[in-house]
């Protein structure tokens, strides 16, 4: 079998700001352009160099982008249906046309005005289960009943979990406040300047029980685009590449029905880590932080106890004492992630852990970071892993 | 989604077509039925053309026994959909049912803060239009 270990780099990375503003001041279209051309220049590349684009299903198409970009061939272009999981998962996807020699330079945009367009996340998948995530047995089977939108159907995993294991919402908590912390030394993140301890947390209103509103992504208008391509074509780049070790993409079964699995903890990155993790050639003890899709707390517990960091049950006390903070044992979303930092479908994760792998992370950076973990998370808990190395 | 949202009733409702359809029309003559494989008899749910387990297409719509245990929950305070505006909090629960399907539904006789794992329940039926009855669930004696 060919691998794809240590054969493909991110090479340039690039964002706009994290706002919540009353009004859009452009369209998803528009927000992720401004991303790209931040990520190739990072790259040290021009427009024109880009042959493939893949983007994130429902926001913009690859043509349109390659249009303003003034890229007039562009050789491949796809997006994984796999909804926010899908910024990890076209690494890869780029990578193996790359690889194949299908093209060169892999652009992976991903941005919205999340927040103030009218692309409201809230209003407009409860409105559309079709078009967003949910789909035909959400419509039929879930809506009718009063569950609509994301914090409603995963607070059932959370609920089960605490029923079975003992979690507590404070350890739900500890995810939150470390998140946060890591937030107060990341001026690009919403919540800069606005720490919050275990007393805020626990006083915070509930939205969906045991989901309080701290427990829940910041919905956000920003962008983040990367640039992918070969280790070779990689060294001759602007900066210093960061090398694909470790992928692996997985659905929950059945992936269109969160109500009727097995076992309901189940998670895309259950499948997807294992994966990862071989191709990569390393265990667990080797990665020195972890950017793990955040759209709410109890799903970072659940993805670390899938992915093997600690037993089944095992996850809430693992994230206590500071274990997932900076300093700790495996620092997790070392830019505040979603909760924190602001919801840009986890391609803020990709960024951020090529930052601290190139060292640029400044006051958050992980000291001598050499390896690291980004996991995407979409629909009812589709999963990808990528695993990179500096 | 507006067309398939009654004028008086104000809330999602589902799709009234195909299997899905068929599933809810059982509902609205107070009978819950799940396809069962015909080939191996294993029950499934949400409705589906081929049996997951032997590749079957031949099934038919067989008869719950309508008990189940509650298997997860979760208690709505914040209507993320105006239209349950009026009916927060409400818990939506995910019930376990005897024969092994779990369907998401409400229980309308337990407050959410006494809900409890694996409480057993039985199916009732709510017609909140004229066209769609709703599997709800009440609390069970065993």
């Amino acid at each position: 079998m060919i691998s794809l270990k240590d054969q493909i780099c991110v090479v340039g990375i690039g964002e706009t700001p994290f706002r919540r503003p009353k009004e859009p001041d452009g369209t998803n279209l528009s927000i992720q352009l401004k991303a790209c051309e931040a990520a190739i220049a990072d790259a040290g590349l021009k427009n024109k160099d880009i042959d493939c684009i893949l983007p994130i299903e429902g926001l913009a198409h690859a043509e349109e982008m390659a249009v303003n970009l003034g890229i007039a061939d562009l050789r491949y272009q796809a997006t994984v249906r796999i909804a926010a999981a899908a910024p990890q998962s076209h690494i890869m996807t780029g990578g193996m046309a790359i690889h194949a020699g299908i093209c060169n330079y892999a652009l992976i945009p991903v941005g919205w005005y999340g927040y103030s367009g009218s692309i409201r996340v809230r209003t407009v998948m409860a409105d559309n289960p079709l078009v967003f995530s949910g789909g035909p047995t959400a419509r039929d089977f879930y809506y009718p009943h009063g569950m609509n939108v994301p914090p409603q159907w995963f607070s059932f995993m959370a609920r089960y979990h605490m029923n079975k294991y003992g979690t507590t919402r404070e350890q739900l908590g500890a995810v939150a406040i470390a998140f946060r912390k890591h937030a107060q030394l990341n001026p690009h993140a919403l919540m800069y300047g606005k720490p919050m301890t275990m007393e805020d947390y626990l006083g915070c209103r509930m939205i969906s029980d045991p989901y309080c509103l701290f427990d829940c992504s910041l919905e956000c208008d920003g962008a983040g685009a990367i640039v992918v391509t070969t280790a070779e074509r990689a060294r001759d780049l602007n900066k210093k590449p960061v090398t694909l070790m470790g992928f692996g993409q997985g659905q929950p079964y059945p992936a269109d029905d969160l109500s009727n699995r097995a076992d309901i903890l189940e998670m895309g990155v259950t499948k997807a880590a294992p994966r990862a993790f071989e191709m990569a050639g390393i265990t667990h003890k080797d990665i020195d932080f972890a950017q793990i899709y955040d759209a709410f707390g109890f799903q970072v517990i659940e993805q670390i106890e899938e992915m093997g960091f600690c037993k089944r049950g095992e996850g809430g006390p693992f994230v206590e004492g500071g274990r997932i903070e900076l300093g700790g044992e495996l620092p997790v979303n070392t830019a505040g992630g979603l909760m924190s930092e602001g919801h840009v479908m986890g391609m803020n994760h990709i960024i951020e852990a090529v930052r601290q792998l190139r060292g640029e992370a400044g006051d958050h950076q992980v000291k001598d970071a050499e390896i690291g973990l980004s996991t995407g998370f979409g629909d009812f808990m589709d999963g990808s892993v990528v695993i990179l190395r500096r | 989604m507006t067309e398939q949202t009654s004028q008086a009733y104000g809330k999602p409702l589902p799709s009234m077509e195909g299997t899905t359809g068929e599933f809810y029309q059982h509902c609205k003559n107070h009978e819950l039925r799940f396809q069962r494989c015909k080939e191996c008899g294993t029950w499934r749910h949400v409705p589906r053309d081929m049996c997951a387990q032997c590749g079957s297409w031949e099934w038919e719509w067989a008869k719950s026994s309508g008990r189940g245990k509650l298997h997860t929950w979760t208690v709505v305070t914040f209507p993320m959909h105006p239209s349950y505006a009026d009916e927060v909090p409400y818990a939506v629960t995910l019930i376990e049912m005897e024969e092994g399907p779990r369907v998401v539904s409400r229980i309308v006789d337990v407050a959410p803060q006494d809900l409890r794992m694996g409480m057993p329940v039985e199916v009732i039926f709510a017609a909140v239009t004229d066209d769609v009855t709703l599997p709800k669930f009440r609390r069970a004696d065993t």
